[in-house]
């Protein structure tokens, strides 16, 4: 079996693990960051990519909102090139508690949180769409995030930095040799392959599966999985983050993310993270309640719908998710009797770094390394491995930079053959299986009204022609990655968009065959002249 | 708004396979015909003919033999429309589609008894019933597995040769690819305009000596389907001769070839045939007349048009089609408003897998119709006296998984036709 060696071994690459592999690359130790699939495969791209101000936290979790309000304010400054700084705002409609209303600029204050009382009317002109029975609205400073480029140029600093990654790497189980942990043992779901990694400290960021694999160190988390499902429209509705102004309950956000707007979020407890997926009733669910605030969300076009799951520790006896706290959780295992190995887990996209500095600080004192951590103030550069993210960029890179030889080979989202190939390029040594689904989460591929369906096979010939594919694996590969869209595709088919689904069955199916077993023998029309 | 004056025979709402059908046979039966409709299957079909091939569905079983996979799937589907039909009704209307396709200059091959295998751009090999001539050498280059040259060109995306030889290379070993520039082609290369470019013999003559080279060992060439718009066997036949190989043409992701050929086939012939045709235009509204005439409007704004008919033939299609349509709750028809049945709620329209090897169920939803293929109202009776459905409209069937598409359209046309002529 193969085995490698590192100093810290980080399991898991989603806000947290990509955080903490920068964190610790910056203070000089080595790392190695694993993943099962591939970067946010988790709820780091299974959320709202809101940046929180602190506000929606003010009546619930005091701790949570000012984390919030500093954390939402560094990231803004660190990471510009990731962040929408729209601002928010927060409405109650009639009907909604104004009880609630009358204590929020209060609450506020007791967290610090900046909020501006606005005229009903006055935030119709700012938000147009917003619903005329509008009883109340504040200003906030929210802002949206990419939470794909922020993962993505925080690996490719501490890439750049020597740290090492792996895709399709999942934790299979641990070697312990007394109270520590001697080898990490993985398996490559896409070869079958396993492999170990030898490390001085080991730490579980894998978010809501942090109790699955400290379980196999025999340590025990006792985490309640609370799953969210997002709507995503074609169009963006809002420029800013639209926040209701209640306790905080379902369908409560409307959050821009580039071109268009996220509406959420669901919750949902369910038996175990991989259960996770987004729902019809769900869907019904969260737009029966939005349009009160925001009428034109009961009839606009929606793209996709997705999930995620939260991770809820649980340290009481909360059995509601809501209320569990959702402050984060830093476990050192020495309390298991396992003395090199450290979970992070909980918290929110918006506390990710301050996550990793408490990790690193931990990490560093048990290893005797003596380096502050620098990512509170240090800028996070904009990488070429995340820009591909952004909405708008692949368009504006076709029209400004296109070479002659160029070829649009993502209609909806116009994504050219070069961007893919810059793409790939970016990806030396992360390369191997699972290639379509890897381009799909670096850019906006198959994140337009086609789905994938289209751009996909285009992508597949592309793949073939660079001998990035060979045999039937294509075509394997394009199965799985329209399968996957398909989670996020299947809880809107109404109007347009099962127009598109239709089109596109009657492409992989009604054309090309493509639900059929090609591998068994299929040949045994001989066709003579 | 401007208003026709004629009375029709027969409305046929719809211009995809099922409508260009219902028309031509329409008429050809002397009726008196005008047709409505836009872009529908046709227009991103393959170009080739389905007739059935898989069933049960479920178990991906394929057949050679679509008469003997008829057979078993009225048997054990009794509501499946081929269950109203006869064998010689099928063929019937097979020969008479396919004979006017070949009259116009679009010959379409196949055998009797068998389906054949055609190579699809996936580098999947599908089962069909009828192919254009000029995709035919394809299918017996693999049948005999000889070897063999797929060419493609650089700008023209979604068809790498690279793709169709690696996936099948443990079937076909000797079938190999290679790239080359367009004549005078460069950037971005849509199959319309290459297909315009080799209607001239010079491009031809520059094609073949820039391939000439790569094909030294081979049998057969094959290429994506760019060769020809309105006559694409004669620039086959001269490419064979030019280059002493058999070619054949493999179908393009759409928008390929495939449509506008049949298109225009459509487009010449059957107003030569007496149809008034109001293309792109569709239906948007219905009245029932005294004496149970329908008086249609269709179009909209200044180009509104009003006509008259005797009977209609529903031919709309499916959801892309736009002849179902779906709000959150419920599928409705879109242009009568009939009953469409389909499962209870949205949760139960569609698998959570995509490839779930059963098919989802929104995809059998549909028209019911009586046994003359009218199709039935609240009551279980027909809706009206003088309407008909064929094609994808109708429940019970699932052409994307039982390969029975444009098959089915032409059939069912055929028949609701001969049941309105009666
Ligand atoms: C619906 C929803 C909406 C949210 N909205 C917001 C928001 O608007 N703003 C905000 O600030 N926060 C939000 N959050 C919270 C935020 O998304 C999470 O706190 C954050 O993404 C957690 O990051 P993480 O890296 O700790 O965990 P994850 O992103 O879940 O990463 C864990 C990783 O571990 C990997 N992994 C799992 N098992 C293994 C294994 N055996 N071996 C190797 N790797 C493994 C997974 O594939 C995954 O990539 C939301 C969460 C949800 C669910
Ligand atoms: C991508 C793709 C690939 C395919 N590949 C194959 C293949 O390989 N083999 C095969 O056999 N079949 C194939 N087909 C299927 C075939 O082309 C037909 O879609 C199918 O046979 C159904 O035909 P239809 O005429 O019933 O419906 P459609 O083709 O959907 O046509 C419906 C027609 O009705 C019109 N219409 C809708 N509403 C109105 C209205 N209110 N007023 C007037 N007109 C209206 C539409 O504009 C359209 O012209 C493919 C289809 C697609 C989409």
């Amino acid at each position: 079996m193969k085995r490698l060696q590192t100093r810290v071994l980080i399991l898991g690459g989603g806000a947290t693990g990509t955080g903490l592999a920068r964190d610790l690359a910056l203070r000089g130790v080595q790392c190695l960051l694993a993943e099962r699939r591939d970067i946010n495969a988790g709820a780091s791209g299974g959320n709202h990519g809101l940046l929180h101000s602190g506000a929606r936290y003010v009546a619930s979790d005091v701790e949570a909102a000012v984390e919030c309000r500093e954390e939402g304010a560094i990231i803004k400054r660190i990471a510009p090139q990731c962040v929408d700084d729209s601002g928010g705002i927060f409405v109650a409609v009639q009907g909604d508690d104004e009880r609630y209303v009358a204590d929020f600029e209060r609450m506020c204050a007791k967290s610090q949180v900046p909020v501006r009382e606005l005229d009903v009317l006055a935030a119709r002109e700012m938000e147009p769409t917003l619903s005329d029975s509008l009883i109340a609205a504040y200003a906030v400073e929210d802002a949206s995030v990419d939470p794909f480029m922020l993962s993505l140029d925080n690996m490719a600093q501490a890439l750049s930095l020597g740290a090492r990654y792996l895709r399709n790497s999942k934790v299979v189980g641990f070697v312990r040799d007394g109270g520590r942990i001697q080898f990490t043992r993985f398996n490559d779901e896409t070869t079958g392959e396993f492999f170990e990694v030898e490390a001085e400290i080991v730490v579980n960021a894998t978010g809501a599966w942090a109790g699955l694999v400290a379980a196999m160190a025999g340590a025990h988390i006792n985490i309640l999985y609370s799953s969210g499902s997002l709507l995503v429209t074609q169009d963006r509705i809002t420029r800013r983050v639209v926040n209701r102004l209640r306790k905080a309950a379902d369908s409560d956000i409307l959050v821009p993310g580039g071109t268009v707007s996220i509406l959420g979020t669901t919750s949902v407890t369910i038996n175990s993270p991989d259960d996770c997926r987004p729902t019809v009733a769900e869907t019904n669910l969260i737009i029966d309640d939005a349009r009160a605030m925001i009428p034109v969300l009961e009839t606009t076009r929606y793209i996709r719908a997705y999930s995620g799951v939260r991770p809820l520790v649980i340290s009481g006896d909360g059995s509601d998710a809501r209320s569990v706290s959702r402050g984060f959780s830093l476990i050192d295992h020495a309390q298991d009797n396992v003395g090199n190995f450290i979970t992070i887990t909980g918290g929110k996209l918006t506390t990710y770094r301050l996550m990793a500095e408490k990790t690193a600080d931990v990490v560093c004192e048990k290893l005797g390394v003596d380096a502050p951590c620098l990512t509170r103030t240090e800028p996070l550069p904009a990488s070429s491995m995340g820009k591909w993210t952004e909405p708008g960029r692949a368009p504006k890179s076709w029209i400004q930079n296109r070479d002659a030889d160029d070829l649009i080979l993502c209609e909806c989202e116009m994504v050219s053959k070069n961007a893919i190939d810059s793409i790939i390029g970016n990806m030396v040594g992360m390369r191997g299986n699972s290639m379509l689904k890897a381009i799909g989460l670096r850019s906006r591929v198959g994140k337009g009204p086609c789905q994938g369906g289209f751009c996909g096979l285009r992508i597949t010939g592309h793949l073939y022609d660079q001998g990035h594919v060979q045999g039937g694996h294509g075509i394997t590969e394009l199965k799985s990655f329209v399968g996957s869209r398909w989670r996020g595709f299947s809880p809107i088919l109404w109007g347009l968009p099962l127009v598109q689904a239709d089109l596109q069955e009657a492409l992989y199916c009604g054309a090309l065959d493509m639900e059929l077993d090609h591998n068994t023998e299929y040949f045994s029309c001989e066709d003579d002249e | 708004m401007t208003r026709d004056d004629a009375i029709y025979d027969v409305m046929v709402i719809g211009a995809g396979f099922a409508g260009m059908a219902a028309a031509l046979f329409a008429s050809a039966q002397g009726l008196r015909v005008v047709q409505a409709g836009a872009t529908g299957g046709i227009d991103f079909s393959t170009g080739f003919i389905d007739l059935m091939g898989v069933h049960p569905v479920e178990e991906g079983h394929r057949w050679n033999n679509p008469w003997s996979a008829i057979k078993a799937v009225v048997r054990d589907c009794p509501k499946h429309p081929y269950g109203l039909l006869e064998r010689r009704e099928i063929e019937e209307s097979l020969d008479i589609f396919t004979g006017f396709l070949t009259e116009q200059g679009l010959e379409y091959v196949g055998r009797k008894e068998r389906n054949t295998c055609a190579i699809t751009p996936a580098g999947t090999i599908k089962r069909t019933y009828r192919v254009p001539r000029t995709a035919w050498n394809g299918s017996v280059a693999l049948g005999k597995k000889a070897p063999a040259l797929i060419v493609d060109f650089h700008g023209l995306k979604g068809f790498s040769g690279k793709q169709l030889v690696e996936t099948q290379q443990h079937n076909w070993p000797e079938l190999r690819s290679v790239r080359i520039d367009f004549p005078g082609g460069r950037g971005e290369l849509y199959p319309e305009h290459l297909a315009w470019a080799l209607a001239d013999p010079l491009i031809r003559e520059r094609l073949v000596a820039s391939i000439a080279p790569h094909a030294a060992d081979v049998e057969y060439v094959g290429f994506p389907a760019v060769l020809g718009l309105n006559d694409p066997q004669k620039v086959v036949t001269h490419l064979e001769e030019l280059f002493g190989k058999r070619i054949f043409e493999i179908p393009t992701l759409p928008p390929s070839i495939a449509g506008p050929r049949l298109r225009a086939v459509f487009d010449r012939g059957l107003p030569s045939q007496g149809v008034r045709t109001l293309s792109q235009k569709l239906v948007t509204q219905v009245r029932k007349m005294d004496g149970g005439m329908f008086q249609f409007d269709v179009g909209s704004g200044a180009a509104r048009v009003t006509v008259v008919a005797k009977a209609a033939i529903l031919a709309t299609g499916r959801f892309f089609g736009k002849g179902l349509w779906a709000d959150r709750e419920k599928l409705t028809e879109s242009v009568f408003g009939l009953p469409v049945v389909q499962p209870e709620n949205r949760e139960g329209w569609h698998r959570s897998e995509f490839f779930d090897p059963k098919g989802h169920p929104a995809n059998t939803a549909g028209i019911e119709v009586d046994s003359r293929f009218r199709p039935l109202g609240t009551s279980g009776l027909p809706a009206y006296e003088n309407l008909f459905a064929a094609g994808a409209i109708l429940a019970h069937q699932d052409w994307m998984r039982m390969k029975c598409g444009a098959g089915l359209a032409i059939a069912t046309a055929y028949k609701a036709v001969e049941e309105l002529n009666k």
